[in-house]
């Protein structure tokens, strides 16, 4: 079957799922999956040419934030707020990574300097604690009948799965623009060897940049709608070493390589913190984290495709071995 | 007009830079021979900083056998997260063997959550203030370092006097050569994870003094360390030791001059323009 047909049925059953009726805590779930698998997508667009940034919770934290507090503080509605931060986050981009690109700073460095702005952005807002509300966070201004289309604010979870369905769709079909283009081919030639791309005439920092400001204005976006969603945040879950570890694990669980390996990330971890919650409550601190670290330990070590790299490598290793002959 | 306090945040970043120092110093042997960027460094500490608290406390060891012991107990540490996390990676992508310390990252963080609670503890001794002109010093942060400085010393001494650590220091100048000339890396490698985990043991003994442990606290010492070694050139020990002082100014004087966390963010947002302006580390070649 055409790959465009399975699509429209997969984009027409996903979005009849709301009428099924489910209950507020499953609906809850997929939102979820989809806001966290459009932010792993955003960060596999270019951490799949072997850029890994240890500090994606800057842009999440500025998307959250800035889309907030121009809306907390000056009513700007988030449909202006979300293009100023997309913005914001753009120019911090620039601003870390031209010269990064241009100095060759590649690797253990990068990820290093990432990190560094991540803290720079978590820091930045707890200390702005008058205007942020510091570690102890701070909560959207609700608008008083709860839904309105300008604060892009709905209070039926339904409608804010459809937005957060088509953000979603939308950062799949980015993974898929940047993957038929030139540009693929120019980061992972430069992601092997920078001076043999640099000789067949691909400018180098150039395609990184396009790359690295892309994924930024993404993974804004997906801050932005966490914020809309969740209607309160905090520095310590949108920016800061901790998320952009998450983020990291996530990526790695689900696949690096594929389409759909972000998202596949953002489904295991869901369940698997779901179901240590219920199985053990709330009670027990720590559980969850103490397994990802074992399982992202392991999943590097056997399986750094991830989950879906291995299976699309298992399936396409058993289509190339003919059969055994028959003795 | 003599700014007192001025003076006395100066003296203080001179002592934080002690401490800093120390805990680069670890990181920077490991990285320097094995080439590997251990993430969860500053939660080594943090378990150093527990098995103290918990021996101490609990168990009424002397303070001075509490930290041999838990300088054992990272040492072993370091040499356990060698051969189970690092080893298996070795041959691959670098990148991947700064995300599998990642992995230990949280797994440490966790299961210390897990075992000890999220409740901040301390052990309990006031140490004293120190007294000069009208300017107040803590006792903790003078003590840490003094340590600091003869911890350097001596793993100076070690790296240049000794067959061990000459061997240690030719394996990470050529790490293809040096296997043939009989000596073996792994044997090399686990050696240095030992005096790593240790180093992180001995910065969790000071540490301990001066803060309250908390599962969390690594994250609030592992950025810093890190960029510290890599504003002094990741494996340059020299490098990080001075870079541990001037970021300790940054964050001690910029702390005192505006709010805290602005300090943190002037040393991480010069440590971003020292990398473009010296990308390899301050004193590169």
């Amino acid at each position: 079957m055409d790959n465009r047909v399975l699509g429209g049925i997969g984009i027409a059953a996903l979005a009849a799922i709301p009428l099924l009726g489910l209950g507020n805590y499953h609906l809850h779930l997929l939102i979820t999956v989809l806001i966290w698998g459009f932010v792993y997508t955003s960060w596999s667009i270019m951490g799949r040419f072997g850029m890994v940034s240890l500090g994606h919770g800057a842009f999440l934290g500025v998307g959250a934030y800035v889309t907030t507090m121009l809306w907390n503080g000056m009513g700007l509605s988030p449909w202006l707020g979300i293009p100023v931060a997309m913005l914001v986050s753009m120019a911090m981009a620039l601003l870390v990574g031209y010269p990064c690109f241009r100095f060759r700073i590649v690797g253990h460095y990068f990820a290093l300097v990432t990190l560094a702005l991540g803290e720079v952005v978590r820091l930045t807002i707890v200390g702005l604690r008058d205007h942020t509300g510091g570690s102890l966070g701070m909560t959207v201004t609700g608008v008083p009948q709860g839904t309105s289309l300008l604060a892009l604010q709905f209070k039926d979870r339904a409608t804010f799965f459809y937005v957060a369905l088509l953000v979603w769709l939308a950062g799949l079909a980015l993974w898929r623009i940047v993957d038929r283009s030139m540009l693929r081919y120019a980061l992972e030639a430069s992601s092997e060897d920078e001076d043999a791309a640099a000789s067949v005439g691909i400018n180098v920092t150039r395609a990184k940049l396009v790359i690295l400001m892309l994924s930024a204005a993404m993974t804004t976006l997906g801050g932005a709608l966490y914020a809309q969603y969740q209607m309160y945040i905090n520095p310590e879950t949108v920016s800061g070493i901790g998320i952009s570890l998450q983020i990291v694990f996530a990526v790695i669980a689900g696949g690096l390589f594929t389409q759909f390996g972000p998202t596949i990330g953002a489904v295991f971890t869901l369940l698997l913190a779901e179901t240590l919650r219920v199985s053990f409550g709330h009670d027990i601190h720590g559980l969850d984290g103490t397994i990802y670290g074992i399982l992202l330990v392991l999943f590097i070590i056997y399986m750094p495709k991830g989950i879906t790299g291995s299976i699309i490598a298992g399936l396409s290793r058993r289509r190339a071995v003919p059969p055994a002959p028959a003795e | 007009m003599f700014d007192s306090f001025l003076l006395e945040s100066i003296i203080n970043g001179l002592l934080l830079g002690g401490v800093l120092a120390l805990l680069a110093l670890g990181l920077n042997l490991i990285f320097g021979v094995i080439d590997v960027v251990w993430i969860c460094y500053a939660e080594l500490v943090m378990i150093g900083m527990y098995a103290i608290y918990w021996l101490y406390v609990f168990y009424g060891v002397p303070l001075p056998g509490a930290v041999i012991a838990a300088v054992l107990a990272v040492a072993l540490l370091g040499v356990l997260l060698h051969r189970l996390v690092i080893e298996p990676v070795l041959g691959t992508a670098p990148i991947n063997q700064l995300l599998v310390t990642g992995g230990v990252l949280f797994f440490l963080q966790a299961a210390a959550t897990l075992a000890f609670g999220i409740e901040f503890r301390n052990l309990g001794i006031r140490m004293p203030l120190v007294e000069f002109g009208d300017m107040f010093f803590s006792f903790a942060r003078i003590l840490a370092f003094i340590t600091a400085l003869v911890g350097v010393f001596l793993l100076w001494l070690f790296l240049t006097r000794t067959y061990l650590g000459t061997a240690i220091r030719a394996i990470s100048q050529d790490r293809e050569i040096m296997p043939l000339m009989g000596v073996d890396p792994r044997r090399i490698y686990l050696i240095t994870s030992a005096i790593g985990g240790g180093m992180a043991g001995m910065a969790a003994s000071l540490l301990v003094l001066q803060y309250d442990v908390h599962p969390a606290i690594g994250l609030s010492f592992g950025p810093i360390t890190f960029m510290v070694c890599v504003m002094g050139g990741l494996g340059n020990m020299l490098g990080g030791f001075i870079a541990a002082f001037i970021f300790a100014q940054f964050i001690s004087v910029g702390g005192y001059l505006f709010q805290i966390e602005w300090g943190y963010v002037i040393a991480f947002c010069f440590f971003i323009a020292m990398m473009f302006i010296r990308p390899k580390g301050l004193f590169s070649r």
